[in-house]
């Protein structure tokens, strides 16, 4: 008994990390049609800056702040805010399409220096003994996992607050005027650049918290836990969900992520120890088919909003010519 | 020492150039950014793998190349078979897509395709490299300060057939003619009596292709692995940026510059942050002339 609960209490701890992703996806794509295909690269320095600030001292690389939790994740957020602006400044004025081409570079080059900067990443052995908050206080494992997944759930429903409020204030309005008719939008004196690097901006920081986070948690991160598999399945659960919508974000998380807990142990449990290796294909697989027909049949998802960003794409296709 | 970087760079510049030829083509014709792309690269070296295996009891080799005839073949059949891939992909992904006009989607889709195909290469074909020989190719000077191994002299002047092939085709055929005109304009193009789902499927027959030899190519004179498409993925869209998305010319110029680039970064950084280097050249490009050194206006 105590291993089901254990576990289902760590897998709404991860729902609710992928969760406040593809919330931070959905105000860049779903509400302001922002293509990034980096989320893991922005997840990677929201972990990596928590993990060398808050980490106590390490041979090998750089390390010993000991900063506090509170002041360790806000700076994750600002670092990740920082690389956001990077990426969105050479890219939002040009067509949709490179951004995309930009955030994969970025995620990639994330990816390089967490595995070779060995200074400053640890380099393939990563970064042990990331503390977690308050843990002196708890005796078991499970008690403070509890505890790590109220703290989390406060914290996501405090972004679901945040985002409900500002995308239906007059600021989420415009984002969504720009998504839909950028002519129209800067002809009443709203500049669609700046808003969408607003918009890209937050959203980005938001996926910098979940991997602070996700480092606090886990304890131990090394390049391995930020491959493009994990930007694939925040747009999965997104787009399952349904764009356009905070609670579909949500709801898409928590399925997809089922989805990939329950292949994954269906794929150790059919699958001869000789093709073990190849299980997280298998999984991918089973993942990008589901993305695939959700597009086909049912672009919206499950509860997208009516006017979510797929529709809004016919419009400004043709702005490149 | 600065002179071999740079033959290295060439040789790795003439993979990227091809790859990056068929991503600006579907580009312009077909009008998104195809993730799928460097899936493309990496079947087209696993077909040419599976053709070299099959010709296994052939050990000959043609002169000092570390490969026989049968190898030549399985070039051609990996341009055929991954041009075959892409005609899949798109009757069943990115036909339905663009059929129901929710165009952003194919990027997203293309991505998806891109995961998946790399996945399938990893159950079908396990993910350990592969070669296409166990012949060692020692390096011989072929300039003052210059080595280079046979196979690498026959990758570049392979690339600058293909090229001044694809010049001629563009020029010279009706099809070729066909195409540039859809990409310069596809409905004008349709008024005048161009069919243009034709020209989508050479597209993909022409990119495909490319492709595939550039994979080829990169296999041959690297190693052939599920994710060598993947990775290179940054090399070509920072080559056809670079060039100017669109333009045929500027995505070969763009990757000679890309792989030159890169090759010659490693005098100062580690080797493994060539892809870093792209993108940062990506990047400078998209700050200072988004529209690359060819290419015509993006805004």
């Amino acid at each position: 008994m105590t291993g089901i609960v254990s576990y289902l209490v760590f897998f709404s701890i991860l729902a609710s990390i992928y969760s406040l992703m593809s919330l931070g996806l959905n105000l860049q794509w779903g509400y302001t049609g922002l293509f990034n295909i980096g989320v893991v690269g922005f997840f990677a320095v929201g972990a990596y800056t928590f993990a060398i600030l808050a980490s106590p001292p390490a041979a090998g690389h750089i390390g010993g702040f000991n900063w506090p939790f509170l002041a360790a994740l806000i700076a994750a957020m600002i670092a990740t805010g920082i690389v956001a602006l990077i990426v969105g400044i050479p890219t939002l004025r040009l067509r949709e399409d490179y951004l995309a081409i930009a955030t994969i570079g970025i995620g990639a080059t994330i990816q390089l220096i967490a595995n070779n900067m060995n200074w400053l990443t640890g380099g393939p052995n990563g970064i042990y003994n990331i503390p977690q908050p308050l843990s002196a206080y708890f005796s078991s494992n499970l008690g403070y996992n509890v505890f790590f997944l109220v703290m989390i759930v406060v914290i996501l429903l405090l972004a679901y607050w945040s985002l409900e409020r500002i995308v239906h204030s007059p600021w989420g309005r415009v984002l969504m005027a720009i998504r839909e008719d950028e002519t129209a939008a800067s002809s009443v004196g709203k500049s669609g650049f700046s808003y969408r690097l607003q918009s890209f901006v937050i959203g980005s920081i938001l996926m910098g918290l979940a991997g602070a986070l996700y480092a606090s948690f886990i304890k131990y991160i090394s390049p391995t836990l930020f491959m493009p598999v994990l930007t694939f399945q925040v747009w999965a659960m997104l787009i399952v969900g349904g764009s356009g919508n905070n609670r579909g974000a949500i709801l898409g998380s928590v399925l997809v992520w089922a989805l990939w807990t329950m292949s994954g142990s269906v794929v150790q449990a059919i699958l001869p120890s000789t093709l073990q290796v190849k299980g997280g294909a298998f999984q991918i697989i089973l993942i990008g088919l589901v993305l695939m027909l959700v597009l086909l049949f049912r672009p919206r998802g499950i509860m997208g909003s009516r006017k979510a960003v797929v529709f809004a794409g016919e419009s400004k296709t043709v702005s490149g010519e | 020492m600065i002179a071999q970087y740079l033959a290295n760079g060439i040789v790795l510049g003439s993979s990227i150039a091809l790859g990056a030829v068929g991503l600006t083509l579907t580009y312009n014709i077909l009008n998104f950014a195809n993730f799928a792309h460097g899936s493309l690269l990496s079947w087209g070296a696993y077909f040419a793998w599976l053709v070299v295996l099959v010709f296994g009891g052939v050990q000959s080799t043609i002169g000092p190349l570390s490969f026989g005839w049968p190898f030549i073949l399985a070039i051609v059949a990996a341009a055929l078979m991954a041009s075959v891939l892409a005609l899949v992909l798109d009757w069943l992904v990115f036909r339905v897509l663009r059929k129901s006009n929710i165009q952003v989607t194919l990027v997203i889709a293309s991505f998806g395709a891109s995961l998946l195909l790399r996945n399938l290469i990893v159950v079908v074909f396990g993910p350990e490299p592969q070669y296409y020989s166990d012949n060692i190719q020692i390096a011989q000077p072929i300039l003052p300060g210059v080595r280079t191994t046979p196979d690498e002299l026959f990758v570049v002047g392979l690339a600058v057939v293909l090229v001044i092939g694809l010049h001629l085709f563009l020029t010279r055929t009706r099809l070729g003619k066909a195409m540039r005109a859809v990409s310069d304009n596809a409905s004008l193009a349709q008024v005048s009596g161009i069919n243009v789902h034709n020209v989508v499927r050479w597209t993909w027959v022409v990119g495909g292709s490319l492709a595939a030899v550039a994979g080829v190519m990169f296999g041959l004179t690297v190693q052939i692995l599920p994710d060598m498409g993947f990775n290179l993925l940054l090399f070509l869209f920072s080559a056809a940026i670079l060039g100017g998305i669109g333009s045929i010319y500027g995505a070969i110029l763009g990757g000679l510059v890309i792989g030159i680039a890169a090759d010659l970064s490693v005098l100062f950084i580690s080797p493994a942050y060539k892809p870093a280097v792209a993108f940062i050249l990506m990047i400078v490009v998209l700050l200072i002339k988004p529209s690359g050194i060819l290419g015509e206006k993006v805004q």
